[in-house]
């Protein structure tokens, strides 16, 4: 099929890709932008591993066609570290709460966590389990996820780092 | 890549009217959260596809002159639950669809698509029709305006013909005000599972709150189709509120209903839930509504 050119703002930089209609946002993330924090799981927006920010919302990218992209604003875990490579406070606090063991579903996790960590409000964790329930981990227990996202979230209000 | 035999991309609903009506047998692509995942199945392989999910005009919750509420069939879940107009005159519409999927496939589904792919688990359906929905069905010929209760032609089956685009979903103020509504959905697993079975109830009561003065209940997973049960619904119109009351409407729901069993569960577990759910959503919004039971 004729490709098609999008323009769209990915972790900050302006970028045009070409894109075959048919083609999902996670092939765009993975095979042509290289943007490999974004996983491929399942295929079926069943566990979460290809979670992209778009415009402030999640979504899996793998149920996602690039040409929807056009015109918008797309995080991946990439965006999250500092230009020299740093990690930033949620993936540090996965690191130290033992909230990743193979890694697969840990990108997803940090973006569906951004909604919370980016909020100034208060979340049970329950509410915290909610907004990770499109989020599978194998390895874990989500514990330590859940550990690790409520710290960061704290340590933001506390500080005063909370954007929303 | 997806195996799709051609996408089409309407820029507007005008256009997306005319593509439908050149290209009868493609689908209308609104989420995706449906029909990309049977492309990957292979169920829908091949397919001619019209995508409206770039179509702003179709998204966006709405309250008319009349005090009608307009929700644009494209509207995310999320969107529905976050919705001002929703959480106040509607809330158990924001909760329902709150309880689909997980957070990133509630970002991306849609209140249009959840009702016209037809099934009886949708998690919205049961609220739309216990809520008296009025569906806008365009098409080049023009639009018609279809109650809800009669778009349901069996499993999987909606009344849409070939060349239309469900354009809007409309509530009347007389359906949601000085009413009160509850869903409750019974699944297997809290979040992306579908239901077991899905009632949601709504209650108008009398200014003395003592009396119910409509009820109203929808079901999902009751039957072949989401459906209502107007046994038990006029039964309760014009009776004093009180725990007997309550019991017979809950058994009076079982006269309309007609759940088959399938390996989530069977029809007789279904039977129990659909007395139970009913007495529980019943008893929540009577509570909302100010009334004692
Ligand atoms: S790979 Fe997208 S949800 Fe599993
Ligand atoms: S760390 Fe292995 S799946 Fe989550």
């Amino acid at each position: 099929m004729a490709k098609q050119l999008i323009t769209f703002t990915i972790n900050g930089k302006l970028t045009e890709s070409y894109v075959d209609p048919r083609e999902s946002l996670l092939d765009l993330m993975r095979v042509d932008l290289k943007l490999t924090s974004v996983k491929h799981g399942c295929d079926v927006g069943e566990c979460g591993a290809c979670t992209v920010m778009i415009d402030g919302e999640t979504f899996d990218s793998c149920i996602y066609l690039a040409i929807w992209a056009d015109g918008k604003t797309i995080i991946t875990t990439e965006g999250l570290t500092s230009l020299e490579g740093e990690m930033s406070d949620i993936q540090q606090s996965f690191v130290t709460e033992g909230a990743t063991q193979c890694g697969i579903c840990t990108p997803g996790f940090l973006i569906s966590s951004l909604p919370i960590i980016e909020s100034d409000k208060d979340f049970t964790r329950e509410e915290i389990k909610k907004q990770v329930s499109g989020n599978f981990c194998r390895c874990t227990g989500y514990q330590n996820i859940i550990n690790a996202i409520e710290k960061t979230h704290d340590k933001r209000k506390a500080e005063g780092l909370n954007h929303k | 890549m997806y195996d799709i035999k051609n996408i089409y991309q309407p820029k507007s609903v005008g256009e997306a009217l005319k593509m439908k009506n050149e290209h009868p047998e493609a689908l209308l692509l609104a989420g995706g959260s449906d029909i990309l995942i049977q492309i990957r199945d292979g169920k829908l392989a091949g397919s001619d596809l019209i995508s409206i999910h770039s179509l702003e005009e179709l998204r966006g919750i709405s309250l008319e002159d009349d005090g009608t509420i307009l929700i644009k069939p494209l509207t995310s879940f999320s969107h529905v639950t976050q919705n001002p107009l929703i959480q106040k005159f509607i809330p158990a519409l924001g909760d329902a669809v709150d309880q689909i999927g997980g957070p990133q496939i509630r970002n991306i589904g849609t209140i249009g698509g959840n009702i016209c792919n037809g099934v009886t688990s949708a998690d919205s359906a049961s609220t739309l029709k216990a809520y008296d929905a009025i569906l806008e069905i365009s098409s080049v010929d023009g639009i018609r305006v279809l109650p809800y209760a009669d778009f349901s032609k069996g499993p999987g089956k909606v009344d849409l013909k070939p060349n239309e685009i469900l354009t809007g979903i409309r509530i009347l103020k007389d359906s949601y005000e000085n009413t009160y509504g509850k869903y409750i959905k019974y699944s297997i697993r809290r979040a992306m599972d579908i239901a077991t079975l899905g009632c949601s109830v709504n209650v108008r009561l009398s200014d003395d709150k003592k009396t119910i003065e409509r009820l109203r209940i929808g079901y999902g997973v009751a039957g072949p189709t989401p459906m209502r049960v107007p046994t038990a619904e006029s039964l309760a119109t014009g009776k004093l509120i009180s725990e007997q009351l309550i019991i017979d409407v809950a058994t009076a729901t079982l006269i309309d209903v007609n759940p088959r069993t399938s390996w989530r569960a069977t029809k007789e577990f279904r039977m129990q839930l659909v007395k139970e759910l009913c007495k529980r959503a019943l008893k929540a919004a009577i509570n909302q509504a100010g009334g004692t039971i």
